[in-house]
């Protein structure tokens, strides 16, 4: 009985350990002096280092601007190269604080991972790419192809659910990382390569002869690509989400890396409510009130981003698309700084 | 009465012995239910769903190779976990069948009085035994597709198969009604077999007179399922793989993956197999050779008769250790995406479910289950080669 006891003693220190790990994301953060941000690691436009190791991309681009925003330093961020399989589990263990890595926001993973998405970041859909000397147009003509995917991601429920509903059969070929699936389309396992749209003109970018390669057209599901966060700190969902939010109203309100300093004295009450100039509204959220400022000074305004690491600034040449801002007929909406 | 002091110190430290063992057991049975507890305490805290209950939801993707039947639509996550153990099972068993064969081989080339025999066995099983088993794998797998043509330039191989890059494609059989019997007449054979050869022995045993049971033996195996299938009118038929816009369609496939995986392991498995064979043969004295000879023995019937069997005792164990490994290195699938236990079940289930602790600790119980069975089987093997003592 004593050693019942012993083991239980264990256990009990085991357990309240454990619980005040996990408690006060953000003060654990600014103790350790960096943000531990999970991003892709392999997929060009999103997340990749360069050969100089220095990490690239629009995932990559927010945690940058959740550093900036908590230290007033974006390098303060240490990155963790996460599969499509281990990214949720990264998270709920706390090895990492957030997860950017062109994650798919669905019902079951909100609710049984024990995480909370942020906000929608990329709205993306799931496309296919074949070879164009296969000679098809559309992803109707499928039909009997085997398909390379990635393991463990929405991409492989919806391949199977979109050749079911159109009744054609389907050779799926499962790899753990989106690398690995991309090699073996390139070889010739596969007739096509399936993953998010935006993830397909990445991937596209590391083919020997991205020529050679289409985009089918069809865009076969919505990927609404989001943040996330363990369930239960509000106060760091709140930081990560507004960033996000910020970002969106800076574009809106027209404040740029270039001209945030301009900004500061601008009449404009709600740029001054949201750079800082007025309001204790960072201090509501467990930041400096100039937490917007710096955002905006060390990585930009959400539209600045986009086109650095997907857009016109980028080899990707990615259309804003559905991640125009609403008053430019997208999707990308921040509610007011008020 | 000092014989009864000793008895009576003898038993106490029986007691004593017992009472630790006992504490043990309690001790380490606290600790694994502490820490379940503690694991589901903090899932519950987290907010990760725990329990099996995802077992019957329908699983809703799909897997290249089934052995049973699988729909994404309708299969459940606990039918995609039979598919993955499955399809482990089957690599490894085909790696065990074909690495021993390999194995045995090698070990008996590299003790060769062939100069040549000798060194290339010796080379092959340095060469293997000393590139980690990863790259071996992915050298075999871009190995095979990277040399085989795609589609439009499949090669024909003769009875209407195909290979190119998407696998093997061979005619499948298709057995009608009358079938039952040649295989009747096939299970006849092995027993007729079994029994000529009983009496063979016991004949020898009684006269000392040889009776040669090869031919007999091959009539009954081969001869008399052939003939059944000569009387019942060829009960089988091939259908042959049809060559479509994107892929054969029909036909018995043998994807990539497999054969990659298969071959990889085999090979690995075998050098480690050559190796066990050669210290097992080395173990058996010269002096057992020398009097084999001196008895009149030739050297064929001295090897299967007198080397063998007390090699294999020395033999064994090591080999089942091999065979335990070649199990457990055949979750390395996941690198290459062949659809085994590890990369179905720990990789699409638990991404899906999300439910870690409850995957994993299924997985570990698997494997655990698989070897001890592998484990169980060899040692009831071993004990059928074990010295008799008089």
């Amino acid at each position: 009985m004593k050693r019942l006891a012993t083991a239980l003693a264990f256990a009990t220190v085991f357990a309240f350990g454990i619980q005040a790990a996990s408690a006060q994301t953000l003060a654990a953060i600014k103790s350790r002096g960096e943000l531990i941000c999970g991003a892709n690691g392999t997929l060009a436009g999103f997340g990749l280092p360069d050969p100089q190791g220095n990490w690239t991309g629009f995932d990559v681009d927010f945690c940058r601007a959740i550093a900036a925003a908590i230290f007033n330093d974006p390098t303060k961020v240490k990155f963790v190269p996460l599969t499509a399989k281990d990214r949720f589990t990264a998270l709920q263990s706390g090895e990492i604080d957030v997860l950017s890595r062109n994650t798919t926001w669905t019902l079951s993973r909100d609710t049984s991972l024990g995480l909370d998405f942020v906000a929608v970041t990329y709205f993306d859909g799931q496309g296919f790419m074949v070879r164009r000397a296969l000679k098809v147009s559309s992803a109707l003509e499928l039909n009997g192809a085997s398909v390379c995917v990635q393991q463990g991601t929405t991409s492989e429920l919806n391949l199977a659910d979109y050749f079911r509903a159109n009744q054609m059969q389907l050779k799926t070929v499962t790899f753990a990382t989106g690398d690995e699936a991309r090699k073996a389309y390139e070889s010739g396992r596969c007739d096509s390569y399936t993953t998010d749209s935006s993830g397909l003109y990445g991937e596209r970018q590391k083919l020997a002869v991205p020529g050679d390669h289409i985009v089918l057209p069809e865009i076969i599901s919505k990927e609404p690509l989001t943040p996330a966060v363990r369930h239960g700190d509000s106060q760091w969902t709140d930081i990560v989400r507004w960033t996000h939010f910020a970002m969106v109203d800076a574009e809106e309100l027209g404040v740029t890396k270039a001209n945030v300093d301009d900004k500061l004295k601008s009449d404009d009450p709600e740029t001054r409510r949201m750079l800082g100039a007025e309001g204790q509204y960072g201090e509501a959220l467990g930041l400096t009130n100039d937490w917007v400022y710096r955002i905006i000074k060390h990585v930009g305004n959400y539209g600045e981003v986009f086109e650095r690491n997907v857009g016109q600034g980028s080899p990707l040449k990615i259309v804003r698309g559905l991640n125009a801002l609403w008053t430019k007929g997208g999707l990308q909406y921040g509610p007011p700084f008020r | 009465m000092a014989d009864q002091t000793q008895t009576g110190a003898r038993y106490r430290r029986r007691i004593a012995g017992i009472a630790v063992q006992v504490g043990l057991v309690v001790l380490i049975g606290g600790l694994v239910y502490a820490a379940a507890y503690n694991a589901a305490q903090n899932l519950a805290r987290a907010h990760i769903a725990s329990g099996f209950g995802f077992w019957n939801n329908t699983a809703g993707f799909d897997i290249s190779q089934t052995l049973i039947a699988y729909s994404p639509a309708t299969s459940t996550f606990g039918r995609a976990f039979w598919v993955g153990l499955l399809n482990t099972l089957l690599v490894a068993a085909i790696g065990i069948a074909l690495a021993s064969v390999l194995g045995f081989a090698v070990g008996i080339a590299r003790l060769s009085r062939n100069w040549l025999v000798a060194r290339l066995a010796a080379g092959y099983v340095e060469v293997i035994r000393n590139v980690p088993l990863l790259l071996q794998l992915l050298f075999w797998y871009n190995a095979v597709l990277k040399s085989l043509p795609d589609l439009q330039g499949s090669i024909a191989l003769p009875g209407g198969s195909f290979l190119n890059t998407r696998g093997l494609f061979l005619p499948r059989p298709e057995f009608s009604s009358g079938f039952s019997a040649v295989l009747a007449a096939f299970f006849v054979g092995v027993l007729g077999a079994i029994v000529l050869r009983l009496w063979a022995r016991h004949r020898q045993e009684r006269t000392g007179a040889e009776f040669r049971i090869f031919w007999p033996t091959l009539a009954l195996v081969c001869g008399l399922p052939l003939l059944a299938f000569a009387l019942t009118g060829a009960p089988l038929t091939f259908s042959p793989p049809q060559m479509d816009r994107f892929n054969v369609r029909g036909g018995l496939e043998i994807l990539p993956e497999f054969a990659a995986l298969t071959v990889a392991l085999t090979t690995y498995t075998a050098g480690f197999i050559a190796e066990v064979v050669r210290a097992g043969v080395l173990s058996v004295s010269a002096g057992q050779a020398e009097a084999a000879h001196a008895l009149g023995l030739r050297p064929g019937a001295t090897l299967r008769l007198v080397i063998v069997p007390q090699a294999m005792r020395v033999i064994i164990p090591p080999l089942t250790s091999q065979y335990l490994n070649l199990i457990k290195n055949s979750s390395l699938a996941v690198a290459i995406g062949y659809p085994d236990l590890v990369q179905v079940f720990t990789g699409t289930v638990l991404n899906i479910t999300g439910q870690a602790v409850e995957v994993v600790a299924i997985t570990m119980a698997v494997y655990l289950t698989i070897s001890l069975f592998a484990s169980l089987l060899m040692n009831l093997y071993a004990r059928t080669t074990s010295v008799v003592e008089h």
